[in-house]
């Protein structure tokens, strides 16, 4: 079957200019033309549903909650805890208590590295990481390291982009107390073999905690197969909000963990000679959270549970396979990160021309990209580049847009001769 | 187009393409790093001074079409001026890209500089387009910790 009549198969499942409808935004013109957005593992777009969600909370029942006894505060708490349960469906963990509501990724990644890593961390021990990590999973654990006096250890690269898994087996020693891994690379797009990669962290006894900011967006995530001690992602980069993530974690490991921060809402009773803190996960959730945030993230989950995945991601791929073709084909573009499984990720560079300049000229025509190191020099030194153009899909995206793509990426040769 | 064509002009192609005065200087009295750790853009500056006289000025490194052209140009323009010089062109090249003076009426004194002009309209690239100046400034002032624009 030719790519365009795969297309057409999968237009028939999956039907994006519905799906694009959803999402206000997509409507709006930029430079008088219409709004390319190829951002999205920077930040993804809202649907209506996640904007009402939240406009709803401030509107008719914003209270505080685990406090009032007044109806409003009953009905936020009951919100609050039912996007707990959501969330717990959503990526099949055990229990809801394991769902841990942060600002994001970073403060996930950094709340695990401080509470449950850095207790077990002795001077000479190892923290293993890949080379593709984001630079919110290396400076968390470079932290850890000064603290500790443990080391940081890399996974390398191949030429593609995916990770030496042999490497990985031999840097798995008696010293390493955690690896800490991206599920999907935000620079490349490459999807790592996580699940084989924590079974065999587990054999040696080695806790996993994997970064899944760039999954979720794209993947179904069972966390329960995958059996990650830790798993943290983003809301905005889900479709939710920004400001609110989650850290899901196995029940006993975060029961044994000290508290992140400390405050009102974390404890039980407070005295000033003791105070008892609170049951996982209220224990991490110090000070009044992010409420607004977990009533749109709610909203996003159920958005991307609605849709069909097995037709999403087969949209995706067939997007990702035009959108390669069509840039590669571009004279003097070359692609960077060419794994074998991969989400809608294309970084590339164009000769002569430098990432910015193309970034300018894109933006000239109201495409949206990434230009830049993508918070992960360590993968552009990788490379020998020190920035690429990075066009990244989302479920609203369309060929018609990679097409737009190519029309600018012509543009800028016109305009560097 | 029009808009680019004010951004990308022939002056700042040209000298994207072939920087002038792109070479490390051996015996510099000066030199001094400047980067954009936003973009990535990273150049070394090198000054040979004679009194107050800049004798020779070179750079290398790497970045966008408008900091490596910027480079270049101010180079080729601050060439035998003194150090007084040198400050006035800087805050005529700060103004001009800071969309706070004119090129069409300021032609005579803005020279090659002028080329710059369209830079003000892009405020993401102000930055690419005053690191060189950033930096030489540092150069001048005896500065040993690299300048950055952030």
């Amino acid at each position: 079957m030719s790519l365009e009549a795969h297309l057409e198969t999968t237009r028939v499942a999956y039907d994006v200019h519905r799906v694009r409808k959803d999402f206000p935004i997509l409507s709006r013109k930029v430079q008088g033309k219409p709004l390319v957005y190829l951002d999205n593992a920077a930040t993804s777009q809202k649907p209506a549903s996640v904007l009402k969600a939240i406009r709803e909370y401030y509107e008719s029942y914003n209270a505080n909650i685990h406090r009032g006894v007044h109806a409003l505060s009953i009905q936020a708490t009951e919100a609050y805890e039912s996007v707990r349960r959501r969330i717990q469906e959503f990526v099949g963990a055990r229990e809801a208590r394991e769902v841990v509501f942060v600002r994001g990724t970073t403060e996930g990644i950094n709340l695990v590295a401080q509470t449950f890593a850095r207790r077990r961390m002795r001077e000479g021990d190892e923290i293993l990481i890949s080379g593709l990590e984001h630079h919110s999973n290396i400076v968390p654990w470079q932290i850890l390291c000064e603290q500790s006096g443990a080391k940081l250890r890399v996974i390398p690269l191949n030429d593609a982009g995916e990770l030496m898994l042999d490497e990985y087996e031999a840097l798995l020693t008696q010293r390493t107390r955690i690896v800490a891994l991206g599920h999907v690379s935000n620079a490349l797009g490459t999807i790592n073999p996580v699940k084989q990669m924590i079974a065999a962290a587990h054999r040696k006894d080695i806790p996993v905690l994997i970064d899944g900011a760039q999954a979720v967006p794209h993947l179904r995530v069972d966390i329960q197969d995958l059996d990650a001690e830790f798993y943290v992602f983003s809301g905005h980069k889900m479709f939710g909000p920004t400001g609110i993530g989650c850290v899901v974690g196995k029940a006993a490991l975060l029961e044994e963990m000290p508290p992140y921060q400390g405050g009102g809402d974390m404890i039980k009773s407070v005295s000033f000679e003791k105070t008892v803190y609170n049951d996982i996960p209220y224990k991490f959730e110090a000070g009044t959270p992010n409420i607004a945030g977990v009533m749109g993230l709610g909203a996003a989950v159920e958005y991307l549970t609605a849709v069909d995945h097995l037709a999403l991601e087969a949209y995706e791929h067939e997007l990702l396979e035009y959108a390669t073709q069509a840039v590669s084909a571009i004279d003097g573009v070359r692609i960077i990160g060419t794994a074998a499984k991969k989400t809608g990720v294309l970084s590339f560079i164009v000769n002569d021309v430098h990432p910015h300049d193309v970034g300018t000229i894109l933006d000239r025509e109201g495409i949206a990209v990434r230009t830049g190191h993508h918070c992960a020099q360590p993968v552009m030194q990788r490379f020998g580049v020190p920035a690429t153009i990075r066009a990244s899909l989302a479920l609203y995206n369309t060929s018609g847009e990679i097409d737009a793509l190519v029309r600018g990426l012509h543009k800028v040769k016109e305009v560097f001769g | 187009m029009s808009d680019l064509r004010s951004l990308y002009q022939e002056i700042i192609l040209d000298h994207n393409k072939n920087p002038r005065n792109y070479r490390a200087m051996e015996d510099a009295d000066r030199s001094l790093e400047g980067y954009n750790p936003l973009c990535g853009d990273h150049y070394t500056i090198y000054l040979k001074l004679d009194g107050g006289v800049i004798a020779d000025i070179s750079f290398t490194g790497s970045g966008c079409a408008i900091s490596k052209a910027s480079a270049s140009v101010m180079s080729t323009v601050l060439k035998g001026k003194t150090r007084e010089e040198a400050e006035r062109f800087f805050v005529l090249f700060h103004d001009l890209v800071m969309g706070q003076r004119d090129p069409a009426k300021n032609l005579e004194e803005l020279g090659k500089m002028a080329a710059f002009g369209g830079v003000s309209e892009f405020p993401a690239r102000v930055k690419c387009a005053s690191l060189a100046w950033h930096t030489l400034k540092g150069a001048l002032e005896e500065k040993t910790i690299a300048v950055t624009t952030e």
